[in-house]
């Protein structure tokens, strides 16, 4: 267990490394927060309560998805795509003779450039935000928890789905196509694009349903407070996505693992 | 000073049929991720689609005539993006020292950061926008006569300077500060964002700052409404939307002098 937090601990340092960088992230994260604002203001204007939220919700939602955005890894993450970038150069061959468990290793380096970017993508569009406009916070202890808890789960789903991918890569030589799909299906079905309750009929029950929901749409609802549900079924619904993802993911390494053949030299 | 200009065409042309040489090996390949990165630029289109499933105007906008900003916003963007995108590489090269090997050969370095990794595939978002503008004037009763004709197309082409000037600007603060490369995707993919939502949405404030500081509104927002016949908001007249070649002009001297400015101040690697 001990290996695995020193690893966390090693990646959140190095994700902490890239400093002007990490600020002109969320410079960026920003603007695109006033932009969604702008146009959330607007939307709401013409229809007050749409889906069920109100504009302090619909302004809400616009700074948490920014802030989500990276820590998330909504669009891919730096660490996944290295495994990625390992499986086909064919360096995951040094991985898996480590003493470690694969996608536990793998699990710790994401946990650790999650924090870091929650902390500082996530905090500093929020902050702003927060100073800009009546946005809405969790008014109780347990609803924090709650929203610690559907975060951290929303990071596990989005690394479960990342690490699929990215081990496609032993089946598959050029995994860019595949990599273009998850980033299509994860724009669309997250939130991203416009909340999913703003989905109409069919649309929006099928794009709640799917694993990405429970990256961005459900954590944010459990924020709001605003789950169809509430809060405890959204998180059992995130948990069940990690039940089968994480599964998937632990079959899918064990059968790459007899797979594999590494060369000598 | 002439001659280095009128042979820079032929060099860029040169260069990026390199790149497009390369990506072609795999045509399959090539075709697969055009088509994805039509799919997924499209996306913010779907965006305002759902959204006119609740609504019937957004800021005094109808359907059509929000697909036209999207079209205009996506189209110059797209073109800006596909000749002049690859130059926020920038940082990367000057932080490894590979900038180096621009500068000793016999072409501007300007025009080999601009050609490096020329990706064709990032014609996807103009082509997508281009059916979604087909779309837009299939729906739009526009009065049309040659002059808006020419116009029209004008306009994309001052929008599409608009955006790569500021490619090259975000990429010219990149000899101030390396790493800074996702600072100009504010202003360029945000600014696409941002101008294929009617500005006057957003606030006096926005509308002041992306006309006189950061001249985005020019890109499609004036054209698009002279071409419409709407007013144009803060009291501006409404020819206002047949300048914006000249805007093109001043941010294209603006780009040159920071990009000049910035190469100037390169002192390569101390490794």
């Amino acid at each position: 267990m001990g290996v695995y937090w020193a690893i966390a601990v090693r990646s959140l340092r190095r994700f902490s490394t890239y400093r002007i960088a990490t600020a002109s992230g969320a410079f960026t994260n920003t603007v695109f927060g006033f932009i969604l604002c702008g146009i959330y203001l607007t939307l709401w204007h013409e229809r007050p309560g749409l889906g069920g939220y109100d504009t302090a919700d619909a302004l809400t939602f616009a700074w948490l998805q920014q802030g989500l955005l990276m820590p998330v890894g909504i669009w891919g993450a730096t660490t996944t795509g290295e495994l990625g970038e390992r499986v086909r150069s064919g360096e995951i061959a040094v991985d898996l003779y480590r003493p470690t468990h694969l996608l536990l290793w793998w699990l710790s380096v994401d946990l650790g450039r999650a924090m870091f970017q929650l902390v500082v993508r996530g905090g500093a569009p929020l902050l702003v935000g927060a100073l800009v406009f009546d946005l809405k916070f969790p008014s109780t202890p347990q609803a924090w928890l709650a929203v610690a808890a559907g975060v951290f789960l929303a990071i596990l789903v989005s690394f479960g789905i990342r690490y699929l991918v990215a081990l496609s890569g032993f089946w598959i030589t050029d995994t860019r196509g595949m990599e273009q799909l998850a980033l299509v299906l994860s724009t669309f079905f997250s939130g991203m694009i416009l909340p999913l309750v703003v989905f109409p009929g069919a649309i929006g029950a099928i794009a709640r349903a799917t694993p990405w929901a429970a990256t961005m749409q459900v954590p944010i609802d459990i924020w709001l407070g605003r789950n169809p549900g509430g809060t405890g079924s959204a998180l059992l619904f995130q948990l069940g996505w990690i039940v089968v993802l994480l599964l998937g993911a632990q079959l899918v390494t064990s059968v790459a693992t007899r797979k594999v053949v590494i060369q000598g030299g | 000073m002439v001659e280095p200009i009128l042979r820079a065409p032929s060099q860029y042309w040169m260069l990026i049929m390199m790149w497009v040489r390369s990506s072609m090996a795999y045509p399959a390949s090539f075709v697969l991720m055009l088509f994805s990165s039509m799919v997924l630029t499209v996306m913010d289109f779907v965006a305002i689609v759902l959204m006119f499933s609740h609504i019937s105007s957004f800021g005094g906008f109808s359907l059509a005539e929000m697909a036209l900003l999207y079209a205009t916003a996506s189209i110059t963007l797209g073109i800006a993006d596909l000749f002049t995108g690859s130059i926020e590489r920038v940082g990367e090269r000057i932080r490894t020292g590979t900038f180096d090997a621009y500068l000793i050969r016999p072409v501007p370095a300007f025009l080999q950061t601009a050609a490096d990794g020329f990706a064709l595939r990032r014609i996807g978002r103009p082509l997508q926008a281009l059916v979604v503008m087909v779309f837009a004037f299939s729906r739009l009763d526009v009065d049309w006569t040659v002059a808006r004709g020419i116009m029209l197309v004008v306009s994309i082409a001052a929008g599409t300077v608009i955006f790569g000037a500021i490619f090259v600007l975000g990429a010219a603060f990149q000899f101030v500060s390396v790493d800074s490369a996702e600072l100009a995707n504010s202003f360029t993919y945000g600014g696409q964002t941002l101008t294929q939502y009617p500005l006057a949405v957003f606030g006096k404030e926005i509308v002041r700052a992306v006309t006189f500081v950061v001249p985005l509104a020019f890109v499609n927002y004036y054209p698009v409404l002279y071409l419409l016949g709407k007013p144009a908001p803060l009291g501006l007249p409404s020819w206002i939307g047949l300048l914006s070649p000249l805007v093109a002009v001043v941010m294209v001297a603006l780009a040159s002098l920071a990009w000049r400015g910035g190469l100037r101040r390169y002192r390569s690697t101390g490794s």
